[in-house]
Parts: structure tokens; sequence; C-alpha cells
């Protein structure tokens, strides 16, 4: 049975300065958590209060309905992956992986089988015997990861584990992580600043703006239904387009031109459009604005269309296959208006 | 014409043509020999010289004023099989090296684990710790010392509170060589910087990993810290070591260069002094300096070879 985190009122301060503010999460049993946030967020320090790394300043942590708040980092049943890996240099891939069933003064057979079978679900059991030096960043990154398995412990933290690969092996890692998570079912938390990772391996998002939660739910939900600019404008990739709105009698006038909006959109200050949403043949779309392409970057399996409206703000497209878009001409940007955003003046979606 | 001289031809010519060799090494070398020189002067003239000539007069009797007779390996003999104060000395000393090293070691770690742990004030605190190591070996410290020691210095004053008569620490032959000791492991100081900056090295996540895996402070220390500081131990050891077979001025001015008492003071440097400037025994003396020479390099080779059974080197 898999374990739930409750976090209720979470507050972090050193001295005066309060870092995380009143925070409120309830994780499932199982679920794949992701924080996510620009650095300087709190996502690394939420995940140390509840690792038990950092104390809690004020509010409830709760481990299957059990306050965790004074547990030591010991006895909360977790195990972390750090960003350094943190492996012990003096200590061969075994001692390594062996160190903590040692402190908790396992059996020995007991140990040995248990480093075996988190060697073997890796793949490292011919790394065994080699002392840290002597890995690639890709298998320490799996050292660290079976440390954490050993200990078979009720949640899994990772604290940004992909961010010292390189991008193939990013990717790579990237699945395993979440094989992992399938295999073995466990509660896992894990933060990135990289909104591609938590989209694609996340069941939940936790998405952090200065200590505080904008917004949390599932990846496309998120993606769907962003409740708010900043929201809207971290997930997804390449980012969300945002045009200036203002209202006129008539409804809603972007780059000169007036929207016709089957919606209400009293208040509407931002239009945002996604550039994968933007078509350039009118199809069953609006007509959102004329463009004048700037750059053309053609990826072979989609086109990315860098263009300007005829009031200088700045809009992106992404097309599929090869679209024969000129440099320098004037297009014309439709899209479909289920999928236009509109946000009020304090950024909040409407 | 043979091909030989036909080859040898061009560079003669060039040699010719150019300023000699020697013209052409003094043009470019000579502003960086000439820089060395002072060096090179105090290298030769006061270091191997004398250390190369130190060597020959161990094998002679010589006593500063009539030229020196060679007399073979007599030195060495007499002082391995018929020089009681020689062994007494060596007793004195390794007693010093084998107490003073471990215990400014430990002294000088725990001070530094102290100071890591992010106090305020540090600067001032590592300064102020460090002072001893400037001023420890000096004539002062060691006069300053003889007082606090003293039948009727600071120690006993301090033990009179609780009603204790001390005994003259620095007269009587059980106490003397252990406030050299506790003199010794008061200079921590330069020990101590740099455990310091060992300790500064390790990674703070390495101990949230370890705390993570349930390992208290004990064992952190035991398992992560030691370990992992054991090439600063390494180093410390062996000059802290090498040090405190050197150690003479604290001996020299406590005991008035005698070693007394009953030579529980005789440091093998301070007999080895005497030997020399007491007795003008340049002969003998030198012999014993080469001795403790030996003795030196044994231990620092011993050290080197099982270092690398018990130092993790990162790299």
């Amino acid at each position: 049975m898999a374990t739930s985190i409750q976090l209720r009122q979470l507050v972090k301060a050193y001295g005066d300065l309060e870092v995380i503010h009143s925070i409120d999460l309830d994780i499932d049993p199982g679920e794949f958590t992701v924080f996510v946030g620009p650095s300087g967020c709190g996502k690394s320090t939420l995940l140390r209060m509840i690792a038990g790394l950092e104390p809690i300043t004020g509010g409830d942590l709760l481990i299957d309905s059990q306050r965790m708040n004074d547990v030591p980092a010991a006895r909360r049943g977790i195990a972390m992956v750090f960003q350094s890996y943190a492996l012990y240099p003096h200590m061969n891939v075994y001692q390594n992986l062996a160190f903590g069933l040692e402190t908790a003064k396992t059996p020995k057979a007991e140990i040995q089988a248990r480093v075996q079978r988190a060697a073997e679900i890796l793949q490292i059991v011919p790394l065994l015997q080699r002392k840290p030096k002597q890995l690639s960043g890709g298998q320490r990154q799996r050292v660290a990861i079976g440390r954490a398995i050993v200990r078979e412990p009720k949640i899994f933290l990772f604290d940004e584990p992909l961010s010292n690969l390189d991008a193939e092996l990013r990717v790579q890692m990237r699945v395993e992580i979440a094989k992992l998570h399938n295999d073995l079912g466990n509660t896992m938390i894990y933060v990135t600043h990289d909104q591609v990772e938590a989209m694609t391996m996340a069941d939940k998002i936790v998405v952090l703006r200065l200590g505080v939660i904008e917004q949390a739910g599932a990846p496309l939900e998120l993606y769907n239904n962003p409740k708010n600019l900043f929201v809207a404008g971290f997930i997804g990739s390449p980012k969300m387009n945002f045009l200036t709105a203002t209202e006129d009698g008539a409804g809603l006038k972007v780059a000169g031109a007036t929207l016709n909006l089957p919606r209400a959109v009293a208040g509407a200050t931002t239009l945002g459009i996604r550039p994968e949403h933007i078509t350039l043949t009118q199809g069953s779309g609006i007509k959102i604005a004329d463009l004048r392409v700037d750059l053309v970057e053609n990826l072979g399996g989609q086109t990315v269309v860098y263009a300007t409206t005829s009031d200088g703000q700045s809009v992106n497209i992404v097309l599929e296959g090869q679209a024969p878009v000129d440099l320098g001409s004037t297009v014309t940007a439709y899209a479909d208006p289920a999928r236009l955003h509109l946000f009020n003046a304090n950024g909040d979606a409407i | 014409m043979t091909a030989r001289s036909l080859e040898s031809g061009a560079p003669a010519r060039e040699r010719a043509a150019s300023p000699s060799l020697w013209a052409r090494i003094w043009q470019n070398d000579a502003p960086g020999y000439l820089f060395l020189l002072p060096w090179l002067i105090g290298f030769f003239g006061l270091t191997i010289g004398p250390i190369i000539t130190s060597l020959y007069l161990s094998f002679t009797d010589f006593d500063l004023l009539t030229s020196p007779d060679w007399v073979g390996a007599d030195n060495y003999i007499r002082m391995f099989t018929n020089d009681p104060k020689f062994w007494a000395s060596m007793r004195v000393t390794m007693v010093f090296v084998i107490f003073s090293v471990p215990l400014k070691l430990a002294f000088a770690l725990a001070v530094a684990m102290l100071l890591n742990r992010g106090m305020r004030g540090l600067p001032l605190y590592r300064a102020l710790f460090y002072l001893p190591s400037l001023l420890g070996a000096s004539v002062a410290i060691a006069i300053l010392w003889r007082q606090i020691f003293a039948r009727d210095g600071l120690v006993n004053d301090f033990l009179s509170i609780f009603g204790i008569v001390g005994p003259s620490w620095i007269s009587s032959p059980q106490y003397s060589l252990w406030t050299l000791i506790i003199l010794a492991v008061w200079q921590f100081g330069s020990p101590m910087i740099i455990f310091l900056a060992g300790l500064r090295q390790i990674p703070q996540d390495m101990y949230e990993a370890a705390s993570l895996d349930g390992a208290g402070k004990w064992r952190q220390f035991v398992k992560i810290t030691l370990p992992l500081l054991t090439p600063v131990v390494f180093f410390n050891a062996i000059i802290q070591t090498i040090e405190a077979f050197k150690s003479f001025t604290p001996a020299f001015i406590i005991s008035g260069g005698t070693g007394n008492p009953i030579n529980s003071t005789l440091f093998y440097t301070l007999y080895l002094y005497q030997e020399a400037f007491g007795f003008f025994r340049m002969g003998y003396a030198s012999a014993l300096a080469w001795v403790l020479l030996a003795l030196v390099g044994v231990f620092t080779a011993f050290s080197f070879l099982t270092s690398k059974y018990w130092v993790h080197y990162d790299d």
C-alpha cells in the first residue's frame, strides 16, 4: 500500500524571510508528483522540508496521516536522490548501496540480497566493485537511485536528478525513472525546473512561484486550463503567445482588429494562444491577426514560424510538417476559439 | 668531399655566423641565474654543503679547534652500544612524538569541527586559535610556560582554589615532559587551519544523504568525515611528526638547557645540542643528527608506504 502525503499550511522562514508561504497540497498514494518552477521558487526547499533536511517553520506535514514535522529524516520512510548524487567517494558501489542498510543493522545476507536486487533493476551489477570516480555520469545516477531503492522506502524524493546529465542520457533516464515508478508503485516527488520532464513524467504537476503554489493538477489539465498567465507561460514548449487585448463595444480587439469570439470577454486584457494551436488556413478557426514572417525554422517534422503583428507583438507558430512559408511574407493566423485563453489584468484566467 | 663533411658543413657555417653556444646561453639565461643566485648560494653553501660536511664529520672526532680525526663508525657504534644518554633522549623524544602528535591532531580536528559549524565571528576565533602556533615555538612562550607551571605558577594557583597543592610541574620528573606535551598540543593552530580547509571540502549533501540513511553524528564522523579527511590527516601527521622530532626550544628554555630533571626533558635535539655546543663533540653530534634524519626518513617512508591502505584520494 503506497503512502499519501499532505501538506497543511506549510511555512518555511529563515529569520524574518518567509520563503514558503502557507502551502496546502495533497499527494495521493502511489502518485508521481513533480514540483516545477523557475529557480528560487522554493521547490527544492519544499522537497527538503518533506525529507526532513530543513526544519518546518509552521503548518503540518502528514505522511499517511501521521504528523512528521519533528520526526528525524531517517525515520520518515523516505529516500532521496540528490542532484549531485552525493555518492560516498571512498566507498565502492556495493558499499554505497549497503551503507543505509548497514546503519540500520540489517543482517548481512539480506543486505546482499537487496543490493543485488537493486543492482539488477538498474543494470549496475558489473559496477558493484567500482568507486564512484570510475563511473560515468549516467552510471553514478543509477547508483544514486539504487541507494534509494535498497532502502525500500515508502516515498522517493528526487531533487533535480537529471540536470547534470547530457540531453540524450537525460531522456533515457527520464524513461527509466518513469518505468521504475510503474514497477515499484511508490509515491514519488520529483523536483525539476524543466517543464518537459514535468509534463512527461508526472501524474500531478505542482507549479510553484515565489514560495506559493500557482496551480496543481494533471499535466494536461495544466496545459489545457492554466489558471493564470504564469502557469500558461511556464507549461508548454514553445511558450504560449500572449497578445495585448482591449475590450471595445463589439468584442475583444487584438492588434487593431476585433475578434469574432463566441464567448464573454469582460475584463480580458491578454489573449493567449499556444504556438501549436495557430493555423495559417481558416478551417474551423477564427481569424486572429495578420502577421509578417520574420524567421522560419524547418525542423522536418514541423515548421516553426516567428512572426510579428502589425503593432509589433511577436507570435510564434508551430505548424505540422514542412509548411511552405516565405520569409518576409504576410500570413493570416487562425485559431480554434475553444483553444484561446483569456486573462484579466491580474493575470488570472477568465 | 665525403658525405660526412657535407652534412657537417652547414651547421659549421651557421655557428661561425651566430654567437657561440655559451654566449647565447649567457645572453638568454644569465638574468634568470642571476636572480636565482642568492638562493643557490644559500642552498649549496648553507644547506647542502653543511649536510655533506656533517656526514663526513659523523665519522670523525672533531672538537672545532683541531682538525677532524677519522674514526670510522665509532661514533655510531658508541651511540647504540655505550651511551645511556642517547637512549634516554631517544625515549623522551619518542614519548613526546607518540603523545603530542596524536593529541595535537585530535585537538586540532575537534576545534576545526566546532568552527566548521558556521558560527558567528569565525574569522576572529580562527585567528585566536591560530595565534599559539605563531608564538608557540618562541622563547617568550616557553618562558611564559615555565611561569605557568612553576610551583607558584598559575596552574597551582588555580588548583589551590580547590584545596589541591600542586607539585612544581616542570621540576618534577614525572610531570615535566607532560607540560611540554601540553605546550605542543596547545599549538594546534596550524593543523587546525588545514583541517578546517579540508572539512570545507566535504560536500554538505554527503552528510544529508547519510542522515537520510539513518547515520547519527558519530557514524557520520567515522564513516564520512574521517575517511574523506584522510589526505589532510596524512599531511598533518607527517608535518607534525617531523616538527615533534625536531622540537628543541621549549625543552631548552624550560630545563635551562640541561634536559633535567633527571633527563626527563632531554629531547634528542637537546642532547645533540649539548654534545655539539656544550662539549664540542662535533663528530658525535653530527652522527646523532644523521641518526635523527634517518629516523625521520624511515618514519616518513613508512607513512607513505602505508598511505595507500588508509588515505582516500578523491581523484
